[in-house]
Parts: structure tokens; C-alpha cells; sequence
């Protein structure tokens, strides 16, 4: 694959959003893994040239980030938070069974190229943990029993759908709607009971 | 019992609560309006008279923050917002861009009139899709409502607002870091003094607030400072989100005045699961040191926190009963700081390190008695000796586990059990 004159002129869109070029860094990177489904050298050299870094500066701000990987991600990126909480409530059980399952381990991929996992921190999202995430999008409350659910039905390309967001696409197309791009998704429901625990406690009580 | 104020929270039952109309149909941007009418220096005087304190974790006033910035000094000012949340257990500002993102939008509005800054910028964790899709529509409406651009409501204030995402990396909310981030470096923090109020974006006078803090100000605009302080105390005034997860039975955002119990907060969330009682909780994120069941009626503000050696933090409190094991939830948030430290300074890039290697020897029954010791101590050698607050963050949870539970780890050591 290559970076195209298409994808070209949304990096310099990117660039134009800002008062400085490097400021749409980040986003721009963002866009390189979604049509690249990493951070290709090529795509670091279209970065520097169009911001006017060097290619070392631009590495240098690629490899400090998490979400940016430097090598080929599978068509769906699958996180397991880890962190304190949903490591106890359910993450460590719902970590070794899913990597018995596909075989791999954190930061690899499965052979069948369809799911890359990852042991992640904490998602923001302690009030519904064990926290697992597909391409990002929340998967909320999950178990083991849904966890390899979920990776079967991922990997034999059955629809998947996020428990505050919309249907799982691709690392690649989420990755376009974190660069700043927007897919149409945003009236996908977002608000579940957990959100509402307090509002609903407050009517209860009548205050 | 201290009753909850649904205040942002108070429409999120409609299914709507995210739109611009769901927003305008509860009144949302009538606090522009009335922030023109009031001019800069009045919106600043009330958010100051409100008492209003940041949200993200620090708890420094937001009216003397933006009364920082030096005003006819003839730079560009610029507003942003730390939609940052990555710390564990904090989890109230992405499902307030959630299901609120308006609330955040006008505030944005008011806080960059307030500063004369005609340019923002919101920083969204970048692991978050769903939020970043509210904001960026909520933004989009705002600019086609003319709420954003040009002469706003005819004004004659103008202001930009782009929505940013970032790319996982903790250290971003730490504000400096954040400034580095949004400029495209690594994220590093900056050495401070030059504060961001004189030198932040671009080296020009900047605010960086917590979503929670921006959103709050429409609220404070429109039904004034003293409706704000009649709730909470003198020191902590107004309405919190607070985000309660862990071992209750109903987990989720509940929002009260400041002042509220940790014990009435568990009620609310309808108690404990299976009935078993709290073993500790940790009241502001993991950042924060954790408390015990004798502090379940301690008063949830910034001064009784302190009064009792922790900190609200972001009053996002996790909650863990009798069945689990406090050295398996030190470990993770150790690994969690080592993981997430940006490798700038030795105390914090080290100490981390150090910490989890001798954490890890423990839960492998391998520890030894002076283990317990040099804990404590390279917590002590990282803690004011980090560059910036995230080491410091990471030398708190070891010795308050300690404090409380020195038994259970004692059972670790060699040669027990």
C-alpha cells in the first residue's frame, strides 16, 4: 500500500486546522494507520515532509505514543484492561483465557491476521469494568464467557457491536475517526444505566 | 443523608441529551448570552466568587487561574481543555462528553471570552471514539448554530475551537505535557515556572481545564455564584461528579455536592455486592492514597481529604471489599506508573522500575522483610524529587498500603505460608 494524493491533501486538511503544522501531528499519524494499519516508514516520511520535520523527529514523536504501532496491526485491535480494578473484578481471567484461545499474546497478532491483542491501561471507564475494547470502541461489563464470544465472532467476521457505540469495524476505520474525520456514527446510543445510576437515584429520592 | 443534585447529569435520560436541541430545550448557551451582557472581567470575578476548583485532580481555583493570564499584553491567548482522563478509576469527563458534550461546548465559549482567547482547543484521549464523535458534532453545531466563528451573536468576539485527539499516553494530563503534545512533540512535561498563564501553547498565555471544571461554569453563569456555594462547604464549594466503581452493587456517575460521604455514596449505589463490607477505597483515582472503612464518613471535600492524608483527586472513588487482595491492586498501579512515566527524569523512570521488581518478588511469596522497608523508601526518594506530578502519583499508593495493611504484606515474605 501507498500514501496516496487523496490522503495527501487530508494530511495537509489536518495541518490547515491548526496555527502551527506541527501541531497535527498526532492526528496525522493517526491517518497514516488508517490506511497504512500502521505507522509505515513511508508514512513517517509523508509526515515529515508535509510538516517539514525530519524523519527522526517524527519517529521520535511516534514511538513515544501507545496507540501508534510501528508494526502491521491485525483488522481488528483487541484490548484487555489490566489495571487494578478490572483486573480484579474479571480482566486477568478474561486475559488468560482469550490468549489460550487465539494463542498469542500481548502485541501479537493472530495468525488468521484478524485480531492483534493488547494488554491496555485503564479506559476511563472503571464503573463498568472488566473493560475490553475493540478497535477502541467500549466493550463494557464483559466475562470470559462473552470475551471468547466475542473473539469468535471476530474472527469468523459476524457482526460485533459496542456496548456504547456503534457496530466494530476495522483498526483502519476507527483509526480515520480518530485522525478527525467524521464516519456518521454519532448517533450510535452511547448512555447505559451505569450512566444514569445517579439520576436515577436522585428521581427515586425526589430530589 | 446528603441528597444528589443532578445538574450535568440531569438530562441524560433523554435520548437526546447530546444534541444541540436536547441541549437548547433545557436552556443551554442562554449563559453566552448572558456572559456578553456581563463582559470578561465580570464572568472571571464570578467564577472566582463561586469558589470553583479544578476537576481534574488538583483542586486550584478556576477564577484566579484565569485571572493568571495578563490581559493588553497583545499575544494570542489560547483555551484547552484536558479531555485527557486516563487515570485508573477516574471515569466521569468521557461519559460526561458522552452524553453532555454541549454543556462542555458553551463552556468552552464562556471560559475563552472570559480569557480573550479566539482560539481552543480540545484534547481527547485519543482512545475514546465514541466521545470524540459527540464533541466533534457538538463543536460542528455550535459553528453552525453561530455560537462559534465570527462575531458570536453578534458580539464582536470570535473564536475558533478544534477538536484533538491524542494517542495514549498518561503523561498528556499533566497540562504542560499536554502543551507539548498538542504542539506535536513527545509528551513531556515542561519545567515550570514559566507557568501556561504566561508561557503555554506556542510560548503564549494559556488555560488548561479539566472538561468537568469547563462544563460546570455555564451553570455558575446562569443561577450565579451563590446558588453554586449553597452547596458543598466554604472550602470545597458546589457540585461534583462523582464516579463510584468497584464492589457496589450499581457502579456509576453520581453527582452531589461536595461533601458528601463515601458511606452515602455506596448507599446510593445500592451497597455492597454479596454483602461483603469494604476493605479500602481509594477516593480520587489511584493517584490519590487510599482510605479504610473508619474514614467511610469522612466528608468528601479537598479539605478533609487532606485533614486525613489523602487527596479528592478527581472524586472518582474505587471501591474493593474483603475479598480482594490490596497487594494485587498496588502491583497493577505501579505497573501503571512505570508503564506510563515519560522517562524525562531518573526518580520517576527508575523508581518505577525498581518498585515493580520488588512488588512482583512479593506476590511470588519471594519477598524479604527489608523489601517492606525499601518500598517505603524509594516512594520517599521519588516523591518531590520527580519532575513533575506524575512521579509523585506513583510514590503514593505503596505507603498507604503499607500504613494500613502492613500484615498482608508481611505475609508475602519468605518463608510464610
Amino acid at each position: 500500500m501507498a500514501i496516496t494524493e487523496t490522503t495527501k491533501s487530508e494530511l495537509r486538511e489536518l495541518i490547515s486546522r491548526y496555527p502551527e503544522p506541527r501541531s497535527a501531528l498526532l492526528p496525522m499519524l493517526h491517518l497514516v494507520q488508517s490506511v497504512e494499519g500502521y505507522v509505515t516508514q513511508e508514512g513517517i516520511d509523508v509526515c515529515a515532509q508535509e510538516v517539514g520535520l525530519t524523519t527522526a523527529e517524527v519517529s521520535a514523536v511516534a514511538s513515544f505514543y501507545t496507540m501508534f504501532k510501528r508494526y502491521p496491526v491485525g483488522k481488528h485491535h483487541v484490548g484487555v484492561c489490566v489495571n487494578s480494578l478490572c483486573a480484579l473484578k474479571g480482566g486477568d481471567s478474561i486475559w488468560r483465557r482469550i490468549t489460550n484461545e487465539l494463542g498469542i499474546g500481548h502485541d501479537e497478532t493472530s495468525a488468521d491476521g484478524q485480531i492483534t491483542l493488547e494488554r491496555i491501561e485503564c479506559q476511563a471507564a472503571c464503573t463498568h469494568a472488566p473493560v475490553m475494547t475493540v478497535n477502541w470502541e467500549f466493550m463494557d461489563d464483559m466475562d470470559e464467557a462473552k470475551a471468547v464470544t466475542l473473539i469468535s465472532n471476530l474472527r469468523s467476521n459476524k457482526e460485533v457491536k459496542s456496548t456504547r457505540g456503534p457496530k466494530v469495524r476495522t483498526f483502519k476505520d476507527v483509526s480515520r475517526t480518530i485522525a478527525g474525520f467524521d464516519d456518521g456514527l454519532v448517533d450510535e446510543p452511547g448512555i447505559d444505566e451505569a450512566m444514569l445510576a445517579g439520576l436515577k437515584a436522585a428521581k427515586q429520592a425526589g430530589s | 443523608m446528603t441528597k444528589l443534585v443532578p445538574n450535568l447529569t440531569a438530562h441524560w435520560d433523554e435520548t437526546d441529551s447530546y444534541t444541540i436541541a436536547g441541549y437548547q430545550r433545557h436552556g443551554g448557551y442562554s449563559a453566552v448570552k448572558k456572559s456578553f451582557e456581563l463582559g470578561p472581567d465580570a464572568v472571571i470575578a464570578e467564577v472566582k466568587e463561586s469558589g470553583l476548583r479544578g476537576r481534574g485532580g488538583a483542586g486550584f481555583p478556576t477564577g484566579m487561574k484565569w485571572g493568571f493570564v495578563p490581559q493588553g499584553d497583545g499575544k494570542p491567548h489560547y483555551l484547552v481543555v484536558n479531555a485527557d482522563e486516563s487515570e485508573p478509576g477516574a471515569c466521569k469527563d468521557i461519559p460526561l462528553m458522552m452524553a453532555n458534550p454541549h454543556s462542555l461546548v458553551e463552556g468552552v465559549i464562556i471560559a475563552a471570552y472570559a480569557i480573550r482567547a479566539n482560539q481552543a482547543f480540545i484534547y481527547i484521549r485519543g482512545e475514546t471514539p465514541h466521545p470524540i464523535r459527540r464533541v466533534r458534532q457538538a463543536v460542528a453545531d455550535a459553528y453552525a448554530a453561530k455560537l462559534l466563528g465570527k462575531n458570536i451573536l453578534g458580539s464582536g468576539f470570535d473564536l475558533e475551537v478544534v477538536v484533538h485527539s491524542g494517542a495514549g499516553a498518561y503523561i498528556c494530563g499533566e497540562e504542560t505535557a499536554l502543551l507539548d503534545s498538542l504542539e506535536g512533540r513527545r509528551g513531556q512535561p515542561r519545567l515550570k515556572p514559566p507557568f501556561p498563564a504566561v508561557a503555554g501553547l506556542y510560548a503564549s498565555p494559556t488555560v488548561v481545564n479539566n472538561v468537568e471544571t469547563i462544563a460546570s461554569v455555564p451553570a455558575i453563569i446562569n443561577n450565579g455564584a451563590a446558588w453554586y456555594k449553597s452547596f458543598g462547604t466554604e472550602k470545597s464549594p458546589g457540585i461534583k461528579l462523582f464516579a463510584v466503581s468497584g464492589d457496589v452493587k450499581r457502579p456509576g456517575i453520581f453527582e452531589a455536592p461536595l461533601g458528601i460521604t463515601m458511606r452515602e455514596l455506596i448507599d446510593y449505589a445500592g451497597g455492597m455486592v454479596s454483602e461483603r463490607p469494604v476493605k479500602f477505597f481509594v477516593p480520587g483515582g489511584s493517584s490519590v492514597p487510599l482510605l479504610t472503612p473508619e474514614h467511610l464518613d469522612v466528608p468528601l471535600t479537598y479539605e478533609d481529604m487532606a485533614a486525613h492524608g489523602t487527596m479528592l483527586g478527581t472524586g472518582t472513588p474505587m471501591v474493593f471489599d474483603t475479598s480482594r487482595s490490596v497487594t494485587q491492586a498496588v502491583v497493577r498501579w505501579i505497573e501503571f506508573y512505570k508503564h506510563e512515566s515519560c522517562g524525562k527524569c531518573t526518580p520517576c523512570r527508575e523508581g518505577t522500575y525498581f518498585m515493580v521488581d520488588i512488588l512482583k518478588r512479593l506476590e511470588k511469596g519471594k519477598g524479604q522483610i527489608s523489601d517492606l522497608d525499601l518500598l517505603v523508601d524509594i516512594s520517599a526518594q521519588i516523591s518531590g524529587r520527580s519532575f513533575c506530578a506524575l512521579g509523585d502519583a506513583a510514590a503514593t499508593p505503596v505507603p498507604a498500603a503499607l500504613k494500613y495493611f502492613r500484615e498482608e504484606f508481611e505475609t508475602k515474605l519468605v518463608g510464610v505460608k
